[in-house]
């Protein structure tokens, strides 16, 4: 499985702007493989979790209804430039993934 | 012999004590998820949605809150859309499609660092309300958009 966070961040006027891509195959359990005909069981990211430093600031509960690699866009206050932006995401099969930025 | 023999294994115990935390601290912040409604997920009307996730609490319209997305989508397994919300003390914001097989999609929680903003994108099966919920002192608002799909996004 093949995934990866990408984060860009932004910050004007006190205003942090966090957009994100999470690489992950959403898959809804409703369709199909193309070449077998099985079907493909449902696996997709359920919680998100997003630290500013040490301090939660913001999670996310999903559905498998979020599209294939999903984006995500945020805005908070209260970061300056050289702070971190950490996100975390755990999928419905108990997989992980975490990635930290430096603030813009 | 004996005795550095104890005290090897003490250093060998305390060793062992300063792993485990330095591992402990590491997982922290890994498993601190929330805990998943999964009773909200699986339910198969909006209105089951809401009750489950919201137990207690009435939606009412409000026009502090707006949903950006386009009419008409081509493609429904993906569909960006945005949420905006004027709303003070916003907790969470929640996004449903009515028409999808679960209509609640995606749950945003927000702490007061957070502006009242958050952009997805989302699979929607058929040309459905699209509804976004937000929790402010306590209370939920809403805003509701029709939206237009030629294909579906739910395969």
């Amino acid at each position: 499985m093949a995934t990866g966070i990408r984060i860009r961040t932004s910050t004007k006027d006190e205003l942090t702007t966090v957009q994100a891509i999470l690489k992950h195959p959403m898959d809804t359990g409703n369709s199909r493989d193309p070449e077998t005909g099985n079907m493909i069981p449902a696996f997709f990211i359920e919680t998100v979790t997003i630290h500013h430093g040490d301090a939660v600031i913001m999670t996310c509960d999903w559905s498998r209804a979020v599209s294939k690699n999903p984006y995500l866009s945020f805005s908070f206050t209260g970061a300056k430039k050289g702070d971190t932006v950490r996100i975390s995401w755990q999928d419905s099969s108990g997989n992980t993934e975490s990635k930290e930025a430096v603030i813009q | 012999m004996n005795i550095r023999r104890r005290t090897f294994i003490s250093y060998l115990a305390s060793g062992a004590g300063i792993i485990f935390t330095g591992v402990g601290g590491l997982l922290k912040p890994i498993l601190a998820f929330a805990d998943r409604n999964v009773d909200a997920f699986n339910a198969e009307t909006q209105s089951d949605a809401l009750a489950v996730f919201f137990p207690g609490l009435e939606v009412t319209p409000s026009d502090a809150i707006s949903i950006g997305v386009h009419d008409l989508v081509e493609n429904g397994a993906v569909v960006p859309i945005k949420v905006n919300t004027d709303l003070p003390n916003v907790v969470s914001i929640t996004i449903l499609v009515e028409k999808n097989p679960n209509p609640l999609i995606a749950n945003f929680n927000l702490t007061p660092a957070c502006a009242g903003f958050v952009a997805t994108r989302i699979k929607v099966g058929e040309p459905s309300n699209i509804t976004a919920v937000v929790k402010s002192n306590d209370k939920l608002f809403s805003t509701t958009k029709f939206v237009e799909v030629v294909e579906g996004g739910c395969g």
